[in-house]
């Protein structure tokens, strides 16, 4: 998968966490909290369905990357690049 | 083998099936009764729906809304809010002698009465407003500080104080005189920032949508199946033995029957301290009226009465039941959507009752007992509401006796036992609590229990 298409699984993932929030208007240098309503729950959920749709395991020490859409992103291009689309 | 087996089929134990089966979990819930709902739960008796518990579905908040329990639960099993259908309530009153306080699903109706009716404790009640968290703000020492020490840096009048206690007492506090300050937080919130709704078709929509879930994510469901013992080995749970002696093997297990209820299962604890459960039941005397409640003058969703100035939070002390206080709800009075209403008028009365007195009368002593607590539990309420006595065209109740067989939680006891497991953990590495002895009660509090516990202990390995 290209940064464009891990990106457009994330916004999926979030479309199904948090059916409630607009992700049209998502910044993606800035943080997940400061523009969405997330708490530690739903950030569990993100490393979960990423898991679950992608095989990808987040340590939990490496939490702290899925901060904000960029991030996210690039944290997750070397663990996804091999899988197909 | 399964990754986590889950004891209970009630709202705690069917949420946390939803989230680990969701996460493809191979899940087996055990349920000793030949239905869902534990606390609950619904039946039909003489062609008649009734549920066992449901007065109101708590931390009622609009479709959309971002923020609250009822937001988190909707997103973390992935219901949209249209699948609880949940309609608000008309509104509700804390009533005691010569004094009625009105409250409904905006706090500022709450705050507007205090101000007519106790002036001089207003800024004391928006002190305690500022005081209070959420769910996510307590941790177990925060949790058990004592409310009444806590309520008295803030209202100076007793009287405010016991009105305010009486609603979030009886809808989940296990302890008896004074409340736990995490439980009473969640309880304010739950109720006076939140507020009542109620699907129309009762509890069966929700279980029926739970259990639906849970089905279609591959969660194996097995009913008349009790768990007898769970095999103990070095710390850890090898499996557990039901009543007919098969065994199951798990990973881990997940037990919604109570901490001592649990704890009396494993096979490595030959005691366990029974001075720990909870003691606090009830009575609840449901009467069908041949009209709307409304077409009485009762017209309120649920009042919360109290004849003396003084609200005791206490087990019997020398009767079946305590009939001082009591809780009136009437399931019609909810705005359901598009004019639908109930076909029968309904009024539930649920009074505190003591379970060993219950349990220690002969079968006939029994029935005649249950019909002279209904009895007395209308006349107890009528003086708080119209009565509707001669309307009454059906009635049914149920005991602490009735709660006990059917959930065989110790003691009937609605709210489990007085001292919490927030974390969830027992002694044995791979066992864990969720549900009314976690912590979290009520139908959204038990919901909130078996998902955060399944977060917590049983989705990451
Ligand atoms: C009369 C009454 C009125 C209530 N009114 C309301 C209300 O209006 N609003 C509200 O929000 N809440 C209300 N409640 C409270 C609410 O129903 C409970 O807090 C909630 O249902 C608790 O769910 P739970 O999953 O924690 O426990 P439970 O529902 O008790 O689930 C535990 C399950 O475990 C099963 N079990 C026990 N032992 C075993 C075993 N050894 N093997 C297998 N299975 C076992 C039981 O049968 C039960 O199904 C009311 C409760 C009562 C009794």
């Amino acid at each position: 998968m290209a940064p464009a298409e891990i990106r457009e699984a994330i916004i999926e993932i979030l479309e199904d966490i948090a059916p409630d929030e607009d992700l049209s208007t998502l910044e993606d240098p800035k943080a997940f909290r400061d523009q969405l309503e997330l708490d530690s729950m739903d950030f569990l959920d993100i490393v979960m369905e990423l898991r679950k749709r992608y095989r990808v395991q987040v340590p939990e020490e490496d939490y702290g990357h899925l901060n904000s859409m960029a991030s996210t992103v690039e944290y997750l291009t070397p663990k996804m690049e091999d899988i197909a689309v | 083998m399964y990754d986590t087996i889950i004891i209970g089929a009630g709202m705690s134990g069917l949420a946390a099936g939803i989230r680990l089966a969701h996460y493809d979990q191979k899940v087996c819930i055990l349920e000793r009764h030949y239905t869902i709902g534990g606390l609950n739960s619904f039946y039909r008796v003489g062609g008649r729906d009734y549920d066992v518990g449901l007065h109101a579905v708590t931390n009622f908040t609009e479709k959309g809304a971002k923020k609250g329990p009822l937001a988190k639960i909707l997103r973390q099993l992935r219901f949209k809010w249209e699948e609880f259908s949940l309609s608000p309530q008309a509104g509700s009153r804390i009533s005691f002698p010569g004094m009625d306080l009105k409250f409904d699903n905006d706090i500022e109706l709450l705050r507007s009465e205090i101000a007519s009716h106790f002036p001089d404790q207003v800024d004391g009640f928006r002190k305690l407003e500022a005081l209070i968290g959420g769910y996510d703000q307590l941790d177990q020492e925060s949790f058990e500080q004592s409310t009444r020490e806590i309520m008295g840096t803030c209202i100076t009048d007793p009287l405010l104080t016991d009105m305010l206690l009486c609603p979030l007492m009886w809808y989940g506090n296990a302890r008896e005189h004074d409340m736990d300050w995490g439980q009473f937080s969640i309880m304010f919130e739950s109720i006076y920032r939140e507020g009542f709704a109620r699907p129309f078709k009762g509890v069966r929509l929700i279980l029926k949508n739970l259990v639906k879930r849970y089905r279609s994510l591959g969660g194996e469901l097995k009913l008349r199946k009790g768990v007898k013992r769970i095999h103990v080995q070095d710390g850890h749970a090898q499996a557990v033995e039901l009543d007919d002696g098969e065994i199951i093997v798990g990973k881990r297990v997940l037990s919604s029957a109570g901490r001592i209820e649990t704890l009396r299962m494993c096979d490595d604890v030959s005691e366990v301290d029974t001075r720990q459960v909870g003691k606090l039941t009830f009575i609840e005397s449901i009467s069908i009226l041949d009209r709307q409640p409304t077409d009485l003058g009762l017209d309120e969703t649920i009042v919360f009465y109290n004849d003396s100035d003084k609200f005791h939070w206490e087990r019997p002390q020398d009767d079946l039941c305590d009939m001082r206080t009591g809780v009136i709800c009437s399931p019609n009075n909810y705005e359901y959507s598009d004019g639908q209403q109930l076909d029968d008028g309904v009024v539930r009365i649920t009074s505190i009752a003591e379970f060993d007195r219950w349990n220690q009368l002969d079968e006939s002593a029994y029935q005649v007992a249950k019909a002279r607590w209904y009895d007395r539990a209308v006349e107890s309420a009528v003086r708080f509401v119209p009565d509707f006595r001669s309307q009454v065209i059906a009635t049914d109740m149920f005991t602490p006796k009735t709660i006990r067989r059917f959930t065989w939680h110790d003691n009937g006891a609605v709210y489990g036992a007085p001292d919490k497991k927030l974390d969830g953990t027992t002694h044995l590495d791979n066992v864990f609590l969720c549900g009314t002895d976690q912590g979290f009660v009520g139908i959204i509090g038990s919901i909130m229990s078996g998902i955060s516990i399944a977060n917590q202990h049983c989705l990451r390995d």
